[in-house]
Parts: C-alpha cells; structure tokens; sequence
C-alpha cells in the first residue's frame, strides 16, 4: 500500500500521476479545478487512479456514474450479468435498448457518452478465486457492489490479499449499509461479520425487492468515498459502519475494530482450494434432516450432539449410549428452553412420526438444527 | 434495568418493529441475546451482530441502564 499515504493516492511518477491536464479537460474538470480540496492537483490525481467496480448493478451504475464524472482515469468494470428489465427501476445507466446486454459493456457503452477522457475496462466475467488477485493487483481501490454473500467474502479477501482498499456497500430493502475495509490498517469485512450467514437465510434484492433509489443513495456514497481516498480529503469511512434508512432519512453508526485473527484468516486462504459457496453454505453444506439408526452411532462419535426423546417416560426401550434427555410430545412447548438452538439436535420416539410433529413444531420457533432419526428407536 | 433496543433489516422485519425498551435484569450481551431469542423465536435461525452504544463489545460485557444496543444483520442485495 506505499501508493497511500495521508495525502492519499501517491502513485510513483512512472505510474502517470502528474501528466497533465489537457485544455479541454480543464474545462471539463472546471468546477472541480476551483475547489481547494481538488484543484489541479487533485484533478490529475483523480487521472492517475485506477478503481475496478465489481457488479454494474444498483450499487455499481451510480459508482460507475459519479467515478466516471469526476474523471477516475482507468475504470475497470466486472460484470458475468446481462441487463434485464426488472433492472431499469434502479440500475440508472441502462436503457431499453440494453435489454439482453452484457452489463459491463452496456455500462461501458453508457459511460463513454459521459466521459471520453476515461479508460474502461470491462471483463464479462465472474469474478472467481482464479482471476481476482490478478485484476484486484492491477487497481488501487476496489468498490464492492456485489449482490450475494460468496462473491463478498471473496471480495475481501482478495483485498486483504493484495492490500487494496475496499469500498464496501450493501442494501435491504429500504436500508443500506457503507463503509471502506482494508483501508491503512483499517478492519476487513471478516472482522464486521466473521461468519458468513445460512444459506438462504438472507435473500437479496431480486427474491425481496428493494426500493429504486436506495442504492443510488448507497452507490453516491461509496463513489463519494473512492473519490475522498483518491484525493487524500476529509475522514475515510473506515473503522464505522454507517446504515442508512431512506424511510426515516436516518443515519445509524457503528465501530468496527479491526481483528487481526479474522485478517490472518482472509490472509491464509488458499485460493487454489476454498470454496466461496461452500463456505457461505450454497454447496453440500445443507443439512440432513433425516438420519438412520447406523449413521447417529458414527454422528455421536464426531459431534457434540442434543438427543431428545419425545416418547413418554414409560415407553421403552432406553438406550443408554444416546444420553437422550426425555421431553414428551406434549410438553415441548413448555420446554423450549431445554432445547438447543446452536448444535444439532437429534429427535427420536418410537417409530419415526412423533418426531416429525417434534420437528414441525419447533420449525415454526425458529429452529433450523433438527435431525430426525428415520423409523425411530426401535431401529437401533 | 431499561435498554434501548434499535433492530435492523430482517431483524427489525422478525421482531416487527424497529425499535424498543426492553426491560431486563443486569445482564451481560450473552444473557440479552439469550432473553432475545426466547422472546423472539425467529431470531434463533439468524446472523446478527450486536452493538452496545455504537461499538461491538464481547458478550460478557455487562449492560447498564439506558444502553443502546443494535442488533445489526449482514445484507446481501447490491
């Protein structure tokens, strides 16, 4: 990270910072040139730099739109993703006529309408643990505009990895949340969210909806702090997390502290290994509901169980070995307390039906960690 | 003791409201969060992370009165 410094982006001379402004970009940049904060200097700082947006989606069009303005030399854009038309009530930079494009060309396209000064990169790609280190070491800020946890963590770690700063965002609905990683030693994703949701259990935007203007209001705010990095001005959003409402035009902030454990983590992953969907849960990692008598002998040897027997306390046979604790069918609802919400929870009767019922029951409190044991106790 | 709750995303969507005074007897972040998947039962299966007056503490930290706590989810949409 020796381009960064408090000034922010200093690249070394051989790298372009310092070539000039052209008349015409003068003009252009004018309103920008009169600000002390900017002026010349800025302006060609602005020039040198390189930021690759990951997503043209609703975060990344007004990323895309406002760095293109403002004149970020070389623009790299990520996209594997066609335009559809549920994506015009929000992603600003497509048209009609884009339906069925590419969105890294279509964006491509759009922006260069706006800004002919600008070097667009565009890779209709996913971005994968094959080519991230490679196109994250050619830029000097990342901006997250990513719509699903895997491609997140990755997001990260790449960053860690190459000592890029990251400029995160990410919306729900009618709320979203921004702020920079990574940034001069600053804290990682990891050290705001160590562990990556359940599969499923959080949806994003095209499952729930979301309200068209929120990421712009997101997208301005992570394109406005690239711009802040690049120039070296004001307070980089780092170590805070900020959660925008745009129903209550609120502003929620939160610390975060950096983890050096969590750094180390997103350090140490082989990328010619790990597995972002299985470690967010989208591969295999779902669980068995079902278990038979064999497979809980092995399961019971591996892991930290909770055996719950719903039979009645007459009902025989016992087995031992299980440790079961006796919480009959009926009586569940009064001892929810008795049962684990965070290791799994194997539940038995006599046959394999009560159980199920158990289980069905306990679903609608929120438990997520049962297994049932198929043809029940009497299997064994 | 009284506590200031402010919830998030899904969580403010799984508790049904925004925000609440929760009445508690001294307690740590751990016993909180406990007391708060026994009153909300949907809580159980979800990713949050809990913020006590604007910072992440450990969850034996004990509360006071009148702290705000956040219970703050990952989002995913972008």
């Amino acid at each position: 990270m020796e381009k960064w410094n408090d000034k922010g982006y200093n690249p070394p001379p051989s790298e372009g910072l310092g070539e000039a402004l052209t008349a015409q970009e003068k003009k252009r940049y004018s309103r920008h040139l009169l600000l002390d904060k900017v002026g010349e200097c800025g302006q060609e700082k602005l020039k040198a730099a390189k930021v690759l947006v990951i997503g043209a989606g609703g975060l990344g069009c007004p990323v895309l739109q406002y760095l293109a303005a403002a004149g970020v030399g070389t623009i790299g854009i990520i996209d594997f993703d066609v335009v559809d038309e549920s994506n015009l009530q929000r992603q600003v930079l497509f048209s009609v006529s884009d339906i069925g494009t590419n969105k890294a060309i279509a964006a491509k396209n759009s922006l260069e309408q706006l800004n002919q000064y600008v070097n667009f990169n565009i890779y209709q790609e996913k971005l994968s643990t094959q080519n991230a280190l490679t196109l994250f070491k050619q830029y000097d800020i990342i901006v997250d505009g990513t719509d699903n946890f895997s491609t997140r963590y990755l997001v990260n770690d790449a960053c860690v990895k190459t000592a890029k700063p990251l400029v995160y965002g990410a919306i729900y609905k009618f709320e979203g949340q921004v702020t920079v990683f990574n940034y001069q030693n600053g804290p990682s994703y990891r050290c705001l969210f160590p562990e990556a949701p359940k599969a499923g259990s959080v949806p994003n935007c095209s499952e729930i909806g979301v309200i068209g203007v929120l990421p712009g209001l997101i997208g301005t705010q992570q394109a406005n702090e690239t711009i802040k990095l690049i120039l070296g001005i004001g307070t980089p959003l780092s170590g805070k997390l900020v959660v925008h409402d745009a129903l209550q035009a609120s502003q929620f902030t939160v610390n975060i502290d950096r983890n050096e454990e969590q750094i180390m983590l997103a350090q140490q992953i082989d990328f010619d290994s790990f597995d972002y969907d299985y470690f967010c849960g989208l591969k295999q990692n779902q669980m068995e509901d079902e278990i038979n008598a064999k497979e809980l002998q092995e399961l019971i040897k591996s892991e930290t169980l909770q055996i719950i027997d719903v039979r009645e306390e007459w009902e025989q046979p016992k087995v031992a070995a299980l440790k079961a604790i006796n919480i009959p069918l009926q009586t569940i609802p009064e001892n929810l307390d008795k049962i684990d919400k965070d290791k799994k929870v194997v539940i038995f009767c006599q046959h394999g039906v009560r159980s199920l019922h158990a289980i069905d029951y306990l679903k609608q409190q929120g438990y997520n960690n049962l297994i049932n044991l198929t043809g029940g106790i009497v299997t064994w | 003791m009284i506590l200031k709750l402010k919830y998030f995303g899904m969580i403010a969507e799984a508790v049904g409201k925004e925000n609440e005074e929760f009445e508690c007897a001294n307690s740590s972040v751990e016993e909180l969060n406990i007391a708060l998947k026994n009153k909300y039962a949907k809580l159980a299966s979800m990713n949050y992370k809990i913020a006590v007056n604007q910072s992440f503490v450990e969850p034996t930290t004990l509360l006071k009165d009148n702290d705000e706590i956040a219970l703050l989810p990952p989002f995913a949409g972008g």
